[in-house]
């Protein structure tokens, strides 16, 4: 089934929309990283090997707040439990022969989920994940070496508000999939749990505590019987 | 060395996973408990991500410009603007925050 151009469009008009908002993001990972104390060659190695931004994150904050590399592996690993997760669900859209599993498998991240989530046909799904991929892992590699290099020259990222841009950016891929009740209290009471933990366990852990926590409701819900 | 080791090894770990999602098995794919997991889990981890890194900094929670940055998102996003102008407006007015400061 062909796409009309209408729907072509909307798909990569977002797609590079994403892309270019990851990679705001992206600059401020490179920052992060070689302030952490990372090298340039390791910080970029980590965008271009792990790509998936929350694992990163923890992982260069994690050592340059004098945690051990290993601690800071581990959690990175935890963290990308949910991809596989991600993965369950575009087993449709990328599932496939051998290699072009093998290749996809790479960008299954929180961006080209959505997007290819919220496509409306099996066509669409496959055009989103695939641009969505292309376009991110773009940005957010040229971002993390801008970043990278120009740690002590840009201004600090905060100035410009560039922190705010992801958590904005999560929530305008999350505003369009709360259709129903549940998924708001889901999200709420995971994210609130997720919120009290922070001064209590290492950087990166709170969000796996949400990820339990959501498991915990689903299957709840699941007995209960709501659809 | 060591910091290379973590490097590699957390990257093949993170892989690994997301080629484990691919690959189970149909029939795992076909469980409604895992179908509702994995319905549930993007959703709640998405809202996760929004508020934890708008209400902290390491291991610290705090209320500061980021959140008049997520509520100006918001407003975006429910008079319906474009992904990139919501992301935006939340930068532009986290970054205003900050100057009056």
């Amino acid at each position: 089934m062909s796409l009309g151009d209408p729907i072509r469009r909307s798909i990569l008009r977002d797609a590079i929309g994403i892309g270019v908002a990851t990679g705001a993001y992206g600059v401020s990972f490179g920052a992060i990283s070689v302030t952490g104390g990372l090298s340039l060659l390791q910080t970029s190695a980590l965008s271009l090997l792990m790509f998936t931004g929350a694992s990163q994150f923890a992982m260069v904050s994690l050592i340059g707040g004098g945690g051990s590399p290993i601690a800071g592996a581990a959690t990175a690993v935890l963290l990308g439990t949910r991809n596989a997760f991600y993965g369950l669900r575009l087993s449709r859209v990328i599932g496939g022969p051998g290699r072009r599993r093998g290749l996809g498998a790479q960008f299954v991240i929180d961006e080209t989920t959505a997007m290819a989530v919220a496509a409306d046909s099996d066509a669409a799904a496959r055009l989103a994940f695939w641009a969505t991929a292309v376009s991110v892992f773009t940005l957010w590699n040229l971002g993390t070496i801008l970043g990278a290099v120009g740690a002590q020259s840009i201004p600090d990222p905060k100035t410009l508000g560039l922190d705010a841009a992801a958590p904005a950016a999560f929530l305008a891929l999350l505003a369009p999939r709360m259709t129903r009740r549940h998924l708001w209290a889901v999200s709420l009471g995971a994210a609130l749990v997720a919120l009290a933990s922070v001064p209590l366990v290492p950087a990166g852990v709170p969000v796996l505590l949400a990820a339990f926590v959501t498991v915990v409701a689903a299957l709840r819900l699941e007995g209960r019987g709501k659809g | 060395m060591t910091v290379w080791a973590a490097v590699i090894g957390a990257s093949l770990g993170c892989y690994l996973l997301k080629l484990a999602g691919l690959s189970v098995p149909r029939e795992l794919l076909d469980d409604r408990r895992l179908a509702r997991i994995s319905t549930l889990l993007p959703v709640a981890l998405l809202a996760t991500l929004a508020v934890t890194q708008t209400f902290s900094t390491g291991r610290h929670v705090m209320v500061d410009a980021r959140a008049a940055g997520l509520a100006a998102a918001a407003t975006a996003q429910l008079l319906r603007a474009p992904f990139l102008l919501v992301v935006a407006s939340a930068a532009a007015t986290t970054a205003a925050v900050r100057l009056i400061h």
